[in-house]
């Protein structure tokens, strides 16, 4: 059985433009110990459907339909009596048994709290300990995730440590309890080049120790490739390509997978990212078809019109396009 | 920390003394003497002799120096106006109801701005929201003494049910209590309404939640803290403003203190009067701004001081 199990989740957000369709019929699963990796361009709802597993949505967003559960575990609201019910059983689990790096070290520690208590808050929370000891397992962890002289350090503030050391920080927090599940939201986004190899490499060290399941977010096919068994492929706010490591980068089956892998950074070639031309759909009238269609070279009539089935090519592999369609008419044609 | 208070008390001095200096030219230079208004009636002999008394007919520069000396050793002399009463007597008699009203409006704005504030911050009901905010707006546009008019009218002459003259009891302090803070409980909620609602949508917010601390804790331990310093950078000139008094309060409320002073003493060029008040208004504002730069700087570590 699979540690996450997301089926049918749709997110909405509401705005003074009108109801943003920010995550359209989601499903996919996290099994245990496993790495999955999200990619897709920013505002293809990476993000928005990871804290919707968290229950981490702004107030302004709500899940509406579909299901989550963790460890067997129904965790959607609806499944519960009351918010407040929710929230509880929420409470427990985050920072416990699951937990999150995120985006910008340098917005997510409160500017006006010292470093130790900030990661003590997240262990005082789920174990009985005292402050002594709390404190102990702090600068433990800081040692861990490579933050010198951590002693001295839990007395400081975030503003008197750089991005990286931050980002550490966040990612002390996030394993302090060893959670069986680890949401990374695009942990090295913000940092210099030469920081983010350092940073990946302390989750990567965590996560084999803890053998916790990690979902990495990033728009970095380089980050995945070394990190990930799984790829999922979002574009305008659904899945449209899922596979292991091996099959998105050697066989991709959708156009958008295959644009983005064009994008990839060829040192030998000395060329630029090409990002592909156009700009993602309007999530506040998303289209009815697939959601690619402007930008897809081979787009066709029936695209526009109706969103295309996902297609499971694999026991792991599985894309929603039209064209594999195509092709299997076309051989019925010719066979 | 104390060579920073030791610095800005210093450099406090200094701005105090140029204000005094200022003021004393200045209303040297502005038309009219503490006599003018009985130069008709006195002749001039008995005018020559008032000048004399008072030192008026001395060369400028000379009264000056002999006014500063005065006061660096605590003496501001006599009032001119009150015929030769002292001034530190005066003073002394009328600041401690001041104060008191003062300090009662001070606590009565924080407590309920910072309520009131709050809860429209939090509400799901709209129209709490929209009731603080119209509150809030009628608090800033309405003039204050036609408010404490409205007051007293209303609880004082045509219900009875709270006395309006001097200080005697508690319930005296009511309505121009009310009077004084109307104002700063406006802007006070709401500063605290959107300032709370600004530091709910940070991301530090989330971080916490993501902890599992609870959403109380989480708005207790990394909201208010964050909320608050807007709200101190306000309170702390208002707090100065509140406790020199109010002219039209303490007209209204017959209350023996020296809010209405300001304005009697330089409405009859009463000099001494006028030096006293701005020296003790100016040290009231100044040792605010410190209060307030310290209490930032303690909640907030981003802040240096003296830098
Ligand atoms: N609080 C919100 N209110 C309104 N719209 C929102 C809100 N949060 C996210 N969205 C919208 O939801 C969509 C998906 O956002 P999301 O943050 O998940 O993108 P992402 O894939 O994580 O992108 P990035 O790579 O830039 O982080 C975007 O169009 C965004 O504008
Ligand atoms: S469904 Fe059509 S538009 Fe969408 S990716 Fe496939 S071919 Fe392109
Ligand atoms: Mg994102």
């Amino acid at each position: 059985m699979s540690l996450l199990d997301v089926k049918n989740l749709c997110v909405d957000f509401n705005t003074d433009q009108g109801t943003v369709h920010a995550v359209r019929d989601i499903s996919f699963t996290v099994g245990e110990s496993e790495s999955v990796g999200i990619v897709g361009e920013s505002g293809s709802g990476k993000s928005v459907s990871m804290y919707a597993v968290m229950g981490l949505l702004a107030s302004n967003g709500a899940i509406r339909g579909g299901s989550i559960s963790y460890g067997g575990e129904e965790i959607t609201e609806t499944a519960f009596a009351n918010h407040k019910a929710y929230e509880a059983r929420m409470s427990r689990l985050r920072g416990n048994e699951m937990s999150m790096i995120f985006q910008d070290p340098m917005t997510f520690l409160n500017p006006v709290l010292k470093i130790g208590s900030q990661i003590t808050e997240v262990i005082r929370n789920h174990n009985k300990v005292s402050d002594a000891e709390a404190r102990a397992r702090a600068i433990t962890l800081m040692g861990q995730v490579g933050i010198p002289s951590p002693e001295r350090r839990l007395n400081q503030y975030p503003h008197e440590f750089s991005g990286g050391m931050r980002q550490r920080i966040i990612i002390a927090i996030a394993l302090a309890n060893h959670p069986r599940l680890v949401i990374a939201d695009e942990p090295t986004t913000a940092l210099d080049v030469t920081i983010q190899a350092q940073v990946l490499d302390v989750i990567k060290e965590m996560k084999e120790k803890l053998s916790s399941s990690v979902i990495m977010i990033t728009h970095d096919l380089g980050v995945v490739a070394s990190f990930c068994d799984r790829i999922i492929i979002m574009y305008g706010g659904k899945i449209v390509e899922t596979g292991s490591a091996r099959e998105i980068f050697y066989e991709p089956k959708h156009p958008y997978t295959a644009g983005l892998l064009k994008c990839v950074h060829n040192p030998e070639k000395k060329e630029k990212l090409t990002p592909i031309a156009g700009s993602p759909p309007d999530l506040l009238m998303p289209p009815a078809g697939c959601p690619f269609v402007d930008r897809c070279p081979d787009a066709m009539k029936i695209c526009k019109l109706k969103m295309p089935e996902m297609e499971q090519y694999s026991k792991t592999h599985q894309s929603a396009c039209w064209l594999s369609e195509a092709a299997r008419r076309k051989g019925e044609q010719h066979g | 920390m104390l060579k920073y208070i030791i610095k800005r008390l210093t450099v406090g001095v200094v701005t105090l003394f140029l204000l005094a200096t200022i003021t004393f030219f200045l209303m040297h230079v502005i038309p009219g003497s503490p006599f003018a208004g009985e130069t008709t009636k006195l002749p001039v002999k008995v005018l020559e002799r008032l000048y004399e008394k008072y030192g008026l007919d001395k060369p400028l520069s000379e009264q000056y120096i002999m006014y500063m000396k005065n006061a660096v050793r605590g003496d501001f002399g006599v009032s001119i106006y009150r015929k030769g009463k002292s001034i530190t007597k005066i003073i002394s008699n009328g600041l401690p109801y001041t104060a008191r009203l003062g300090l009662v409006s001070v606590c009565f704005a924080l407590v309920t701005g910072i309520f009131l504030g709050t809860v429209a911050a939090f509400t799901k009901r709209k129209w709490l929201s929209n009731f603080v905010l119209i509150l809030a707006t009628a608090g800033v546009s309405m003039p204050g003494f036609l408010l404490s008019v409205l007051l007293l009218l209303l609880f004082g002459v045509v219900l009875q049910w709270l006395p309006f003259v001097g200080l005697e009891s508690p319930l005296h302090y009511i309505l121009p209590a009310v009077g004084m803070a109307f104002a700063p409980i406006s802007m006070i909620a709401r500063l605290v309404r959107s300032s709370l609602r600004e530091v709910m949508k940070q991301d530090y917010m989330i971080l916490a939640r993501s902890k599992g601390t609870p959403e109380k804790l989480v708005i207790w331990r990394h909201g208010l803290k964050n909320a608050m310093l807007p709200v101190i950078t306000y309170a702390g000139p208002m707090i100065a403003t509140l406790l020199t008094g109010s002219f039209v309060i303490e007209s209204l409320y017959s209350i023996p203190g020296i809010g209405a002073e300001f304005v009697t003493s330089i409405t009859n060029r009463d000099y001494t009067m006028i030096m006293a008040l701005t020296i003790l208004y100016g040290s009231f504002i100044i040792i605010a701004n410190i209060i307030t730069d310290i209490l930032n700087a303690v909640i907030d570590p981003r802040i240096k001081l003296g830098k």
